[in-house]
């Protein structure tokens, strides 16, 4: 038998009021694989990560159809939407320190979880920056603000707050829009690692990023999907459809 | 090189624009100060002959032409802090609501007309209400709590406004970063917005003070007297089922009521109402410069 897919989407379709941005979209993620969301601005790779932890609902006047099933369950009929949330991190494009200490940015999921002996945190936050490559530089100024850091380092505690709550899949969107590449050839060795313990969704609009990166890459545009595929086939000389050779190399128009 | 940067007729002609655009908007900026620099002034110089310690602790004597204002200094006091401890809770309570839970539906929609109109009231009307609500139906009577509660009504949706404006002022990503990790509305709001938008809510609060201390129509009509009898700097003169004197409703009276007051005397009272006011925005702005330090992005 083969074992549940981490995430499992059917038939997804969401609206923003009478507007449909995502149209019926169907796919599976495998467990501990990399799957690149690639595509132009407008074609629904945020909203398609925001549908699966279901931060959508924050969005007034949305409509979501058809099911997504995180690690077999149907995320529409979870009860504890909290600990799906947890299940699932999810680093934005722009990185947010919150404005608290770089402590306190990594202790707080796992104390909104519960979490509150000071070893266990101690534990938890180190694991947590080390993983994100960033402990070496913070570790002697943990007391102060996250606020303050460097765009790429604020980048770096936000992937670092994305693990505190030891998700299963992390999703990250375009993440490297806001800092240097010396950074986010960083940040993706840190991905490289990662991808023993969890599955990755990796939305990115550096379409050599999704080639280096991920197993298979899924070519979203207007709310579709155009291919899926294993990276060997989207970035050959002939994948499946001649979209994603003209998108891929640039001559997309 | 000297063509390069040379100066064109049509950059000196913007160069001169740009200085008489700055010019207007300076001299608009420096025209604030000087009503207030002439009010202060000339409020002062009426009123020294009068303005004293005594004037300050000193009940109204002979028909309130001589003494001080004691009584009406604390009345105010009173009815400001009542009026507040009611208002500011639930102003900002129902504010954390509207900006943070609510969604956009017709209910929520009401609300928020309801809010905004009710801002709009004049102070009259708020007197009415209270004299039919609080004084009548809820037979709290002529009293302190009915002026309080008049006064807090009139004040509750401009503070609901200044503190849905402070939380507005909390980025987004704050809010969704939270609530990425799984942290539900309220450990968001408890340890991210609130923390970061309290200096706006409490000057907000605090700029309430001056409105309610200067308002007259709604405690004339549900609680505040022309005098009462109350020993020399008592602190503690007034039971709250019982009416008071108010420093906005003394000077009415004493500037309009009372032949053969001395000059001076509506004017130390004036000074008084003003120094207090100006004391306690003074103070919120102190508490802003502190907290804001504190801000944390």
């Amino acid at each position: 038998m083969t074992p549940t897919p981490a995430i499992e989407v059917r038939d997804l379709r969401l609206s923003y009021g009478p507007r449909e941005v995502i149209h019926g979209i169907s796919f599976e993620v495998g467990r501990h694989e990399i799957l690149a969301v690639i595509g132009p601005a407008q074609s629904g790779k945020t909203s398609l990560l925001r549908c699966i932890n279901r931060t959508i609902e924050f969005v007034p006047g949305t409509t979501v159809t058809g099911g997504i099933r995180v690690n077999g369950q149907d995320v529409a009929t979870v009860r504890n939407v909290f600990e799906l949330r947890r299940t699932i991190g999810m680093v934005a494009p722009l990185p947010v320190g919150l404005p608290l200490t770089i402590y306190d940015n990594v202790a707080f999921a796992p104390r909104c979880a519960g979490l509150s002996r000071k070893d266990e945190l101690d534990t938890l936050v180190e694991r947590c920056l080390r993983q994100a490559a960033l402990w070496d530089e913070v570790k002697d100024r943990l007391d102060s603000l996250g606020t303050r850091l460097s765009g790429g380092q604020q980048q770096r505690l936000t992937i670092a707050r994305a693990l505190s709550h030891q998700p299963e899949i992390l999703c990250l969107d375009e993440f490297s829009i806001a800092i240097d590449p010396v950074t986010t050839m960083r940040i993706e060795e840190v991905l490289k690692e990662l991808r023993r313990e969890m599955t990755i969704i990796l939305v990115t609009n550096l379409t050599q990023q999704a080639r280096r990166l991920a197993d298979r890459t899924l070519f979203l545009y207007n709310g579709e999907i155009i291919e899926l595929d294993r990276n060997e086939v989207v970035f050959s000389d002939r994948p499946g459809n001649r979209k994603t050779y003209e998108y891929v190399n640039g001559i997309f128009g | 090189m000297d063509t390069m940067f040379a100066e064109t007729p049509l950059v000196r002609v913007k160069r001169r624009r740009e200085s008489l655009a700055r010019g207007v908007f300076f001299c608009m900026s420096v025209a604030m100060i000087l009503p207030l620099v002439a009010i202060v002034t000339y409020l002062v110089v009426k009123a020294w002959p009068t303005l004293s310690w005594n004037f300050l602790v000193d009940i109204p004597r002979e028909g309130m032409r001589e003494g001080g204002i004691w009584p009406a200094l604390v009345g105010t006091i009173y009815l400001v802090f009542i009026s507040l401890a009611v208002a500011a809770p639930l102003g900002i309570l129902a504010a954390i609501y509207l900006s943070e839970y609510a969604r956009d539906n017709w209910f929520n929609r009401i609300i928020n007309l309801a809010v905004i109109n009710l801002a709009g009231v004049p102070s009259i009307v708020h007197a009415l209400f209270g004299l039919g609500a609080f004084v009548y139906a809820a037979k709290f009577g002529y009293s302190i709590i009915s002026a309080s509660l008049t006064l807090a009504i009139m004040t509750l949706p401009v503070i609901i406004a200044s503190t849905r404006e402070a939380l507005a002022s909390v980025p987004q990503s704050f809010r969704e970063a939270c609530w990425n990790v799984g942290a539900t509305r309220w450990q968001t709001i408890r340890s991210i917005v609130l923390p970061n938008s309290v200096s706006g809510i409490l000057t907000g609060v605090i700029l309430q003070v001056s409105r309610a201390a200067g308002e007259t129509a709604p405690i004339m009509f549900t609680g505040a007297v022309f005098y009462k009898a109350v020993e020399r700097g008592t602190l503690l003169p007034y039971y709250l089922d019982e009416q008071c004197m108010a420093l906005s409703m003394h000077l009415y009276t004493i500037s309009t009521q009372v032949p053969g007051v001395e000059e001076s005397l509506p004017y130390a009272t004036a000074v008084v109402l003003l120094g207090a006011v100006l004391l306690v925005n003074a103070s919120a702005i102190a508490l802003r410069v502190v907290l804001r330090s504190r801000k944390k992005w």
